[in-house]
């Protein structure tokens, strides 16, 4: 029974855990995060397997399933310890000579490791990669290190100490002042002062507190949250628990979303571990502090992530949010005082009481501390997670760690903040990440998703995009949201298609006023954002869609031709086998170039995907 | 008591009141399609938008909705509450362009065209029927289905509303009246739910009074003995 | 369906109320959809509004009503994915298999559904089929793609 019933027993096993480990036995971490499974890990970790038991070297050689390291782009990822040598798009018939060449003969294996853009130099250490030299992963990090389904790998890295400071060592008020002191503010989108909303819960009045970790996620192109939950579980559970002694609560629930199986699975696993080893249940670690966690899978609604329609959801309702003058922190799950905070502001909380308020001050801006986790993806080299203080630029996010645009096109935009955001353009660049700046210029931090733009991307089909999303996800009740956002989806599908009119953009600008103005809750709240932000950076390419019928970025199917370049058609004929609608008339290996009939032609785009000579273009 | 402003003028209200009731009773003219009453505010419509100034702070919100406070300041005809007004019932009309009651409303309210695709719908999803079902008659046959731009009001599976009671109250409650009701001699239909039920016939009169089925759940719940509806109420 | 299996979900989570989502994931996890009986049982069962059940069930995107294809295709459609040309491959399905996101072909082979966000975003464009992974997806790759299923005459 591995129970731990008191602060001196957690570093007793702490330091027997450790005493077991050498830290310098040679060790193989494979990243087994989505992004990872997706381009094929499992039958890599599964080679090394088989290479180290066929070798018999097994007992020597670590072999580590981790979470996500956050550097997707290049998956398969594979760490060798204790070198911290990176290898990337690493295949299982590579397995055999990583542990022959690096492992057993200290040698580094080329073409594996990471290859600078520019200088073509090859860098080994993952640290020294510039995709990871310039973050900053305290929250992220350790990821990397430990095996998400052994809370021993998580005590070897210090867990679970935070929370035996705070319920041994510290009363509820003081951790609350400690939260507040850091500035802390909500990762989710709100940006909210978490140990404002943890004192005002305190305070309500109830015999029953809840607290809820928002694992819903719904942001396109936003992951960050499940590679926490998938590779670090406990860093989040300890950051509940130490909030539900603050704030005295005796139930906790992680809301997930349905798309998120393994999180749920890794998460379930860590709640069973949590509770064998005493983090859970009754008494925790002696304290006389009782606190238990559920999960609850969400069924596949974004509007679930807003606060009060995700407590419906966990209720058993639709999720229909509720009116926003009545605070969840003091009504909110069956009517009880409940804090409801995001999975990455629970996994700061941890970092907080270890290290303290000064430390955590330090890091970011005055109005935004601390590190944020983003998913830097679309049109950029390196997508991935990316972890980074407060602050920095969004050139240096772009550039120096997403190592600029694909095929060196133009950056156009980038669209922070998901569906509640807005579009920042070239010209701010130079803009500090943080909350209150990301605001001003019309966009907001959102939970952290970063999707790069560049001139092949049409920001009125942005727009439109983000419209066809809300108007399917809006829960319907409000007027102004639900008709609002169908109505805006409207107006832009027409100029995409070339029906644009004088007046459409006050028409949009009228639609956003009631939408944002008149709804109860941030969906319909923030929904016209991603349209304000594009008519006000981008004006130019709506006025060319609705005056000139052009679409400049060559997008909206409706205003552009595909045509063939006569002097480049090759006569090869395979335009013409990938043409679903027969719109490609010519002879293979005749003398004449082959035409595309633009009658006939329904801008499926397969003939310019089909060409290998560039033969193709869109006008 | 509560006392504040509305429009700058000074109003009194019980505390758990909300604005709207206190409003329309004090003679100011708010709009509203959702509220009834006879059951919980909704806000849904939004038409009855208001802008409160409380401890420094303006917001535009539902009066219908927000619960009376010592010291607010409401205001009913600010020039965003108006734009707002406008807007939400032309997008209302642009939904159901033939609803009488909407044409009507939007006219006051100075709508007479609608800049968008007109659609043929004729339910302006205000719930009131539901609400009405649920709260005061317990007989829970329609609600809600779906979200989004696909959110509409319907018996489960679009089929017949089989709990419904053919009480007619969702037929006097909707606003804009396309429930409908029927009766064809000893048959009564509400016409959007497809519910048809038989009438019982009064022992001493001979009229047919209320469906059979209405009158088995009342005789259930209320316990009482067989028989007990055989006499219509004005025989009784 | 078997109303024994029904109760069998209902009991696991103790005819909880607020565990109605949660019966109704399992439900669709092993038909595939949620019968009509099923739901109307529940509703007996559970001695709440079929109006509240059927509410729930539709109001969720991870809920169908009627029956899924032998081959589930999901197309990612976040906004990474869509920027790198998502769109072009639904069009490409829509065209191949003449259903439209939502809907499932009439010999119930194949149903074609959109996804709001795999958080696989490096790979995009992401489609999957019966839970598997096809990452950096085209529209000619997915033709390619749909023509292994369409040829497969046993059972996947």
């Amino acid at each position: 029974m591995k129970r731990i019933s008191s602060p001196e027993g957690l570093e007793t096993e702490r330091k027997r855990i450790l005493s077991a480990r050498d830290p310098n036995k040679p060790c193989i971490t494979v990243c087994t995060g989505t992004g990872c499974h997706a381009a094929g890990c499992y039958p890599v970790a599964e080679a090394f397997r088989e290479v180290l038991k066929k070798n018999g070297i097994a007992g020597r050689i670590d072999l580590r399933n981790t979470g996500c390291h956050g550097f997707c782009e290049k998956g398969p990822l594979v760490v060798v310890h204790p070198q911290k040598i990176l290898y990337q798009r690493v295949k299982p018939e590579d397995a055999e000579e990583v542990v022959s060449k690096t492992i057993q003969k200290g040698k580094t294996i080329e073409r594996l490791l990471y290859e600078h853009p520019a200088s073509g130099e090859r860098i080994a250490r993952e640290d020294e990669v510039p995709f990871y030299k310039r973050q900053r992963r305290t929250i992220f990090g350790d990821n990397g290190n430990i095996d998400p389904a052994s809370i021993e790998d998580y005590l070897a890295i210090g867990g679970y100490k935070a929370l035996a400071t705070a319920l041994l060592s510290m009363k509820p008020v003081d951790i609350i002042e400690q939260v507040k002191e850091s500035g802390l503010r909500g990762r989710g989108g709100g940006g909210f002062p978490a140990g404002q909303k943890w004192e005002s819960c305190r305070n309500a009045a109830g015999d029953k507190r809840y607290v809820i970790c928002n694992a819903d996620e719904g942001d396109p192109g936003a992951y960050m949250d499940r590679s926490l939950l998938e590779g670090n579980p406990h860093s989040v559970l300890e950051g509940m628990i130490i909030g539900a002694y603050a704030i005295g609560a005796s139930e906790g629930y992680v809301y997930v979303r349905n798309e998120y199986p393994l999180a749920v699975k890794n998460l379930r696993i860590a709640l069973d571990q949590a509770t064998e080893w005493g983090f859970l249940g009754g008494d925790i670690l002696g304290s006389g502090f009782d606190f238990s966690v559920k999960i609850n899978r969400g069924g596949g609604a974004f509007v679930c992530g807003e606060s009060t329609a995700m407590m419906a959801s966990i209720e058993g309702y639709s999720g229909e949010p509720r009116p926003k003058h009545i605070h969840t922190v003091e009504s909110g799950l069956y009517d009880k005082p409940t804090n409801l905070n995001n999975v990455e502001t629970w996994a700061n909380v941890p970092h907080i009481i270890n290290q303290g308020t000064e430390w955590y001050r330090r890091i970011g801006t005055d109005g935004s501390k601390g590190t944020k986790i983003f998913s830097l993806v679309g049109k950029v080299n390196n997508t991935g997670l990316v972890e980074v203080p407060m602050g920095i630029t969004l050139r240096e996010i772009i550039y120096d760690i997403g190592g600029g645009i694909i095929g060196g096109k133009r950056f156009k935009a980038v669209q922070t903040g998901g569906p509640s955001g807005g579009c920042v353009p070239e010209s701010l660049l130079d803009l500090p990440v943080d909350f209150d700046r990301l605001t001003e210029v019309g966009s907001m931090m959102g939970s952290g998703g970063m999707i790069v733009m560049d001139e092949n991307t049409c920001m009125v089909d942005v727009a439109k995009y983000f419209m066809n999303f809300l108007k399917e996800e809006s829960c319907g009740k409000c007027t102004s949201c639900r008709e609002g956002t169908k109505r805006m989806y409207e107006v832009l599908n027409r100029i995409t298609e070339g029906l644009g009119q004088d007046g459409d953009i006050e028409l949009l600008e009228d639609l956003a006023f009631v939408t944002a103005e008149a709804s109860l809750c941030a969906l319909g709240g923030t929904a016209p954002n991603p349209v304000l932000s594009t008519i006000r950076y981008f004006r130019d390419e709506y006025e060319a869609h609705i005056r000139d019928k052009r679409c400049p970025a060559g997008v909206c199917k409706a205003l552009i031709t595909y045509r063939i370049a006569p002097d480049r058609c090759t006569i090869c004929g395979r335009c013409q086998k990938a043409c679903p609608s027969q719109a490609i008339e010519g002879k293979v290996k005749s003398k004449k170039p082959f035409k595309i009939l633009p009658e006939k032609c329904i801008r499926c785009g397969m003939c310019y995907e089909a060409c290998k000579f560039d033969a193709i273009e869109v006008v | 008591m509560i006392r504040f402003t509305i429009d700058g003028q000074e109003v009194q209200a019980e505390k758990g009141q909300t604005i709207l009731p206190v409003a329309l009773d004090a003679g100011f003219e708010i709009p509203h399609l959702c509220y009834n009453e006879s059951v919980k505010p909704y806000g849904a419509c939004r038409l009855c938008l208001v802008e409160v100034r409380k401890a420094g702070r303006t917001r535009m919100t539902t009066s219908c909705t927000y619960p009376v406070t010592e010291g607010i300041e409401v205001s009913t005809q600010t020039e965003g509450v108006l734009r707002a007004r406008r807007l939400i019932i032309e997008l209302v009309l642009a939904m159901c362009p033939g609803d009488d009651a909407i044409r009507e409303m939007a006219s006051e309210l100075g709508v007479e065209d609608v800049r968008f695709e007109k659609e043929d719908k004729d339910c302006i999803l205000c719930g009131l029927c539901a609400r009405v079902c649920d709260e005061i008659v317990g007989a829970n046959a329609i609600h809600f289905a779906r979200k989004g731009s696909h959110r509409e009001m319907i018996p489960p599976f679009e089929k017949e509303a089989t709990t419904c009671i053919a009480c007619g109250a969702c037929v006097t409650v909707c606003p804009v009246d396309v429930i409908g009701m029927r009766e064809d001699g000893e048959e009564r239909t509400i016409t959007r739910w497809k519910r048809t039920l038989k009438m019982k016939q009064c022992k001493v009169c001979g009229n047919y009074f209320a469906p059979w089925f209405q009158l088995e759940k009342f005789r259930q719940t209320a316990n009482l003995p067989k028989g007990s509806f055989d006499v219509c109420p004005s025989c009784r | 369906m078997d109303m024994g299996r029904v109760e069998s979900i209902l009991k696991r989570y103790d005819y909880q109320h607020s565990s109605l989502i949660a019966m109704l994931q399992d439900i669709q996890a092993e038909m595939k959809y949620l019968p009509e009986d099923a739901l109307e049982h529940m509703a007996e069962k559970l001695e709440i509004p079929l109006t509240r059940v059927f509410r729930v069930a539709t109001f969720y995107g991870a809920f169908s009503l009627t029956p899924k294809g032998r081959h589930q295709i999901q197309v990612c459609l976040g906004t990474a994915c869509h920027v790198r040309g998502a769109g072009r491959i639904v069009d490409t399905l829509e065209r191949q298999l003449k259903i439209k996101p939502g809907e499932t072909t009439r010999n119930l082979r194949f149903s074609l559904d959109t996804v709001n966000c795999l958080g696989a975003c490096a790979a995009g464009p992401i489609v999957v089929v019966n839970g598997e992974y096809s990452g950096e997806m085209s529209p000619l790759k997915m033709e390619k793609l749909l023509k292994q299923y369409q040829k497969t005459k046993k059972e996947s």
